[in-house]
């Protein structure tokens, strides 16, 4: 069965749908299923749910299948969705609230290397209020893809060493503390 | 002319051929760029997807830094551009952000590097400048998502058909061509996470800048750089057939154009060589 299909088989449910939209501030009910903003992503290829059907989803109140979905993880906010999407929603932003929504409720995510990725990015601005971008890396393939994943990187470490683009001693700058306050206070607003 | 400057974070570590290149031809053009006292990240795509008031705050912090300088801020990195511009827009349409809202003037414009050069320096001051014709070179200049879309955060006057790099490189003589990939999508940090659709989207815009018949491709962002000249050695082994197209940041083609003999450092950092094509071409 095909998630368009669904609403003749489930009563639909808005809470879910109110609750997206109080979050993101987008209006996910005006989505009249045009398909615009599927016709013009780039990973369609790589989703379970397209696009446009996500919206659909979310309008029905199909939770467990958006927050599951391999779709709100493997987007790349290349932002054509909400450039195009006659009605001015946000698609992109509403991946990023999903995704939020997911997390927050401990949802292990199908692509699991992806939050990974971002909070090992964020730890390390965290830390210097700059990224260093090879303790990221090093800490991100240690972590999802462990020591064997890390070696695997060893010819291109190796690459960007010789020709000078890593920078071995990342120093925090000097207003470090407003950094972190920004983090501590982001994270108590939720 | 006088600026301040976000340099971003991969300028000085993966795009360092880019930050070298922006400040020698910004030196040759007389423009003194201001780097930001204390900059901090600008959340890039990690804070988006984890809290919109972090992603917010975090490139807010730089915009108020700026907003007391009060002089155009450029910005080199696309992605960086966009963070900036959301949460300008957001601090313009009221958004409360503790020590930042209550002061924030926002008297200044936030510049992608390539905008500033083609509308703020502008042409005159190029031509002026340039000692060396591109005439040998057939390019397609790759803008990728972050300067361009969406329109309402970026604001883009096309943003499916951008133009000021097109213009920047006819500019300095070069065999600009035309083709449908200037704002698609090199899969960014899937790179990392899904490499197998980064590929796949990085493999398409090689062969649609072929198809265009382009010798290189020219971009105004790390991501995109990085994406298209680091990955081409992978893409030949795994499908057999060969890439080798130089892939230059913007700035190293005009700092080439401007005659910079610095140019011949930051070619070294390529992956996949570039030298080969201008000499071939009477550039270097
Ligand atoms: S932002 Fe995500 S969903 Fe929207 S077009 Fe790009 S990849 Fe597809
Ligand atoms: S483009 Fe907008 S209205 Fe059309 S299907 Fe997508 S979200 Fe719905």
């Amino acid at each position: 069965m095909m998630v368009a299909e669904l609403s003749r088989v489930i009563v639909p449910n808005s809470g879910f749908c109110r609750k997206v939209e109080e979050m993101s501030g987008e209006k996910v009910s005006a989505c009249f299923q045009c398909t615009k903003c599927t016709n013009g992503c780039p990973v369609t290829f790589a989703m379970d749910i397209a696009p446009h059907r996500l919206m659909h989803s979310i309008q029905l109140g199909l939770k467990g299948e958006v927050l599951h979905s391999d779709t709100i993880w493997v987007c790349a906010s290349c932002e054509t969705c909400n450039t195009r999407c006659p009605n001015g929603i946000d698609v992109a932003h509403i991946m990023d609230t999903l995704r939020q929504i997911s997390q927050g409720e401990g949802i292990r995510a199908s692509q699991s290397n992806v939050p990974i990725f971002h909070s090992v990015f964020l730890s390390s601005v965290r830390k210097h209020g700059r990224v260093s971008e090879m303790e990221m890396a090093l800490i991100y393939y240690l972590k999802s893809q462990g020591l064997t994943g890390l070696l695997k990187q060893a010819g291109m470490g190796f690459g960007m060493l010789i020709r000078g683009k890593i920078k071995l001693i990342p120093t925090p700058i000097r207003a470090i503390s407003q950094v972190r306050a920004i983090f501590r206070k982001a994270e108590e607003r939720g | 002319m006088k600026v301040s400057y976000y340099p971003g974070c991969s300028l000085s570590g993966t795009a360092r051929e880019y930050g070298e290149s922006v400040e020698a031809v910004c030196r040759r053009l007389e423009v003194e760029l201001h780097e930001l006292t204390n900059w901090s990240c600008c959340g890039s795509s990690s804070a988006h997807v984890t809290n919109d008031m972090l992603a917010v705050a975090l490139a807010a912090r730089n915009l108020e830094i700026a907003d007391r300088v009060g002089m155009d801020l450029v910005v080199p990195c696309a992605a960086c551009y966009h963070r900036l511009k959301v949460a300008e827009k957001e601090l313009l349409a009221g958004k409360q952000i503790e020590g930042i809202s209550d002061i924030y003037k926002g008297d200044f414009r936030i510049k992608h590097i390539v905008d500033f050069l083609w509308e703020d320096v502008g042409e005159g001051a190029l031509k002026e400048k340039v000692k060396k014709q591109l005439g040998g070179l057939n390019l397609v200049c790759y803008y990728g998502c972050l300067t361009a879309r969406p329109p309402k955060v970026t604001d883009a006057k096309r943003p499916e058909d951008p133009q000021a790099m097109d213009y920047l490189m006819k500019s300095l003589g070069a065999n600009v061509k035309s083709w449908s990939y200037k704002t698609a999508c090199c899969g960014g940090n899937l790179i990392l996470t899904r490499p197998d659709i980064a590929i796949r989207l990085i493999q398409k815009i090689l062969d649609m800048a072929l198809e265009a018949g382009a010798d290189c491709v020219v971009t105004g962002c790390p991501m995109c750089y990085s994406n298209l000249d680091r990955m081409q050695k992978q893409i030949s082994k795994e499908t057999g057939e060969k890439y080798n197209i130089p892939i230059f940041y913007l700035t190293e083609l005009l700092g080439v154009s401007l005659g910079e003999p610095s140019a011949k450092r930051w070619l070294r950092r390529h992956f996949t060589d570039a030298t080969l094509l201008l000499r071939r071409v009477g550039l270097t």
